[in-house]
């Protein structure tokens, strides 16, 4: 008597790749499109014109899960003239905010630090509101190597 | 073991009225990312610090959303005025009902 | 044929006998005391930056966490580190640059994390933390810390030594699917790259350690357990003999040089 199978044979072909995607389970990573869609949400559309801010971030990186950065932006920091927001986007991570801050001329100083996670190289950028409603920005490219000898085998 | 995450902040203890101080934190927080799988296949679930605020004498100086992308242990900087004497207080929040709270005092002359 | 092969069978003994005599060199090339270098030199500045600023380094979290539990009353004893050491700043300089020290009671070499466990079980009659806790990982940052800045100093005790020649013994024996000996990497060619990492030559200078890979705070043992998943071989299991062996003859190698716990790594 021959065996026939539960599943025709193409049908057992879509379920395995169908499981074997699940399997993955691999988000769906930003791209420059969703940053720059991120980007618009916090600017509402208005221009973006490099310049007035500095984005500080190592160039080459021993491990994407503490990355350095400082962002610092050029503002006399008056009551009349002081940056309002400094946000943080990447290019590749599985989503493209890192970090939204609110200031006020009470800051003195435009400059805040933090550490990130970076999924792999790429691009990042730092994007600032003034308070007189222009939005300025800066990026920077980086280099992502990884450890050696990790717990799981890569 | 603290029954809240353990923070460490630094607050200059004295400044000049005027001064631009460098405030800083460090607090414990694991920043699960919600993108991870466990040996199992199963999805984390995101947990993560989703904002910090800072004020000063109860009037806000900084005000901060992270998002997954914040390394584990968020560590901020910012500046601030000295204006007057006082207390600079911490508060963060996040998934799960996350709370914590800190703060230093601060003498301005 | 000609009877040019006698000599060239005499060029070609030469040669190999060379070759033979320039491996035998090369493999137990052991680093000088004064080559020897932390890995804290081949990090980047910015990693540097976090390690040497006690409230920029995470692992000072952990240690906070040491503190809080030092002077915390444990076990049917009621008591705490405390009741009986006192002020760990005092009573634990110079510790973990000494270890791992001979236990009499077992007769075998135990680390800071084994004699944690067994002052909380002997003395405190508490149970034993988890290894990797983060309450064993907090107790041990928090002693550690008190050696920070003093030279490693093995004990010259010669009980110790048939176990540090069992960890020299295994730190020169290939292991794994890729035929590795720790030896291989960390003594004959540290400096040099190994898949965008600089090779260290892998002192204990630093532990317990905030890894940037694992987020958190680790022990020797979890690194030397990825050391093993990285050449492809079964790791030993939590808490055995090998890892002390290991550790002693690591210290012994590191000797003179200056502990830096709780440091920071990539």
């Amino acid at each position: 008597m021959t065996e026939r199978p539960l599943l025709p044979a193409t049908t057992r072909r879509l379920f395995l790749a169908g499981t074997a995607a699940l399997l993955i389970v691999r988000p769906a990573g930003a791209t420059p499109e969703t940053m720059a869609a991120a980007i618009r949400q916090v600017t509402g559309g208005k221009p973006v014109t490099p310049g007035r801010v500095k984005l500080s971030i190592p160039p080459l990186v021993e491990n994407g899960n503490a990355v350095a950065v400082t962002i610092s932006a050029d503002s006399p920091m008056t009551e009349n003239d002081h940056v309002t927001g400094i946000h943080l986007f990447t290019e590749k991570n599985p989503q493209p905010n890192v970090i939204g801050i609110r200031l006020g001329a009470r800051a003195g100083k435009a400059e805040v630090a933090t550490r990130i996670r970076l999924a792999d190289t790429q691009q990042v950028v730092a994007v600032c509101e003034m308070s007189d409603g222009t939005f300025w920005s800066d990026k920077a490219d980086v280099i992502l190597t990884l450890s050696a000898c990790l717990e799981d085998p890569v | 073991m603290a029954t809240s995450a353990r923070t460490l902040i630094n607050v200059p203890p004295k400044a000049k009225r005027g001064d631009v101080i460098l405030i800083r934190s460090l607090i414990s927080h694991v920043m699960e990312n919600g993108f991870r799988i466990d040996n199992t296949g199963k999805p984390i679930p995101r947990n993560i610090i989703t904002a910090m605020v800072c004020t000063y004498n109860g009037v806000e100086i900084f005000n901060a959303t992270l998002h997954p992308a914040i390394s584990a242990n968020p560590f901020l900087t910012f500046y601030t005025v000295a204006t007057e004497s006082g207390t600079i207080a911490f508060k963060w929040t996040g998934d799960n009902g996350f709370e914590a709270k800190a703060s230093a005092q601060i003498t301005v002359e | 044929m000609t009877s040019l092969s006698g000599s060239r069978f005499a060029v070609l003994g030469s040669v190999l006998l060379g070759l033979a005599i320039f491996a035998i060199a090369a493999a137990r090339a052991e680093i000088a005391l004064e080559q020897r270098r932390s890995s804290y030199e081949h990090m980047s500045r910015d990693t540097k930056a976090m390690q040497d600023d006690d409230l920029t380094n995470p692992a000072m979290l952990s240690v906070l966490d040491g503190e809080a539990l030092w002077n915390a009353k444990a076990g049917a004893s009621g008591k705490s580190c405390a009741d009986c050491h006192g002020d760990a700043k005092a009573s634990m300089t110079g510790l973990a640059a000494r270890y791992p020290a001979y236990d009499d009671v077992t007769g075998r070499p135990v680390n800071i994390e084994q004699r944690i466990n067994l002052s909380r079980e002997r003395d405190q009659k508490a149970a034993p933390f988890r290894y990797e806790s983060a309450e064993l990982l907090a107790l041990t940052a928090y002693t550690a810390l008190q050696s920070r800045g003093q030279p490693i100093a093995p004990p010259e005790d010669g009980r110790l030594a048939p176990f540090r020649e069992k960890g020299k013994a295994l730190f020169e024996q290939r292991i794994g699917q890729l035929n590795l000996s720790c030896a291989q990497c960390h003594d004959d060619n540290w400096g040099k790259s190994l898949a965008g990492n600089t090779i260290p030559q892998a002192h204990p200078t630093g532990y317990p350690i905030y890894r940037l890979e694992w987020q958190s705070v680790g022990s020797l043992q979890r690194r030397l357990r990825n050391c093993m998943t990285g050449v492809r071989a079964e790791p030993y299991a939590f808490g055995a003999l090998e890892y002390v062996e290991l550790e002693l003859f690591l210290m012994w190698r590191a000797r003179g040089m200056t502990m830096e716990s709780p440091g920071v790594r990539p």
